[in-house]
């Protein structure tokens, strides 16, 4: 990009040590990047311990898995599914420079955000009020309660750091609605939409995993 | 910019392409295929990510270094898995 024919307004979003636009969003986005590959290692981590003891205890996670509410499930998975796609239409948005747009589809995609973390609260509850949270008088009716603690333990670590992300996720959009309305990105810099929806589609991908392998375990019967 | 801009209908193409995924996940789960069930669950996710990673987070239209940024992630996580499931499958008798 030839950074004379720019405005002096785009220009000023350029940080000093970058030569132009470009090169400081392929560095926004090589840096977000590898933040996701710390997550990826994150989550990575308790799907190792979830596929270890599912190998070890194949009947025990079996037959846990049946308390979950595979309905509330599937359609928590669609709205994070919708939200995902409202949030790649607003950084859309930003690429054409429309800024209502870009405002509108970011609180479209909190409020599916939002339904989500309500749908899991209510799920939340109902474990809690049937007494399967390992840790607050945690009672199991089925076989093997010690080893189907393991699962309950992995599903609200798991479930919960992913709930945390959604929160954060929501923090993050927040404050780039507010940039928008504020006129702080033009058609030519939008990297932090672009970047904030990179961490909001990764979210979304934890729970495309932790979707099958929570829930769908042994539903046929 | 050479900022790749996807036409929005495509947008609207992957996400019906993830819904039917997830319908076929679901579906899928009450049939009794015994070890493929997993299998076949996880063969879905797997296509669900790749799917919302190319064209969601456009690394489909990135530059190679993203790529490789991309890849190093979840190579780390593959040398994870592999190593510590050869382990598991193997030293145990249950």
């Amino acid at each position: 990009m030839d950074n004379e024919q720019l405005t002096h307004e785009t220009r000023s979003f350029v940080a000093h040590q970058f030569d132009d636009l470009e090169q400081q969003k392929e560095a926004g986005t090589l840096g977000m990047w590898a933040f996701l590959a710390t997550e990826i290692l994150f989550f990575g981590g308790m799907f190792m311990a979830y596929f270890v003891y599912r190998f070890s205890y194949p009947q025990v996670f079996a037959a846990a898995s049946q308390y979950m509410d595979v309905a509330l499930g599937g359609v928590n998975t669609g709205v994070l599914l919708v939200s995902s796609l409202t949030m790649a239409l607003a950084v859309h948005a930003a690429q054409e420079g429309k800024r209502k747009q870009i405002i509108l589809f970011l609180i479209i995609t909190m409020v599916f955000g939002t339904v989500f973390l309500v749908i899991k609260g209510v799920e939340y509850h109902h474990k809690f009020v049937e007494h399967l949270v390992p840790g607050f008088d945690f009672h199991y009716e089925g076989a093997e309660p010690g080893k189907s603690e393991i699962y309950f333990i992995l599903y609200f670590i798991m479930t919960g750091f992913h709930a945390l992300h959604l929160i954060i996720g929501i923090g993050v959009l927040t404050v780039i609605a507010v940039m928008t309305a504020r006129g702080r990105f033009t058609k030519e810099y939008y990297t932090p939409v672009e970047i904030s929806g990179l961490y909001w589609h990764f979210i979304d991908i934890v729970w495309i995993f932790l979707y099958p392998l929570l829930y769908l375990i042994h539903v046929h019967k | 910019m050479t900022g790749h801009t996807i036409s929005r209908n495509r947008y609207f193409l992957i996400f019906a392409a993830l819904i039917v995924l997830l319908v076929l996940t679901i579906s899928m789960a009450y049939v009794d295929l015994g070890p493929f069930n997993i299998i076949i669950a996880l063969t879905i996710a797997i296509i669900k990510a790749v799917l919302v990673i190319l064209y969601f987070m456009h690394v489909r239209y990135s530059s190679r270094v993203t790529w490789v940024f991309v890849s190093a992630g979840f190579f780390w996580l593959l040398i994870m898995f592999t190593l510590t499931m050869s382990d598991i499958v193997t030293r145990f008798s249950f």
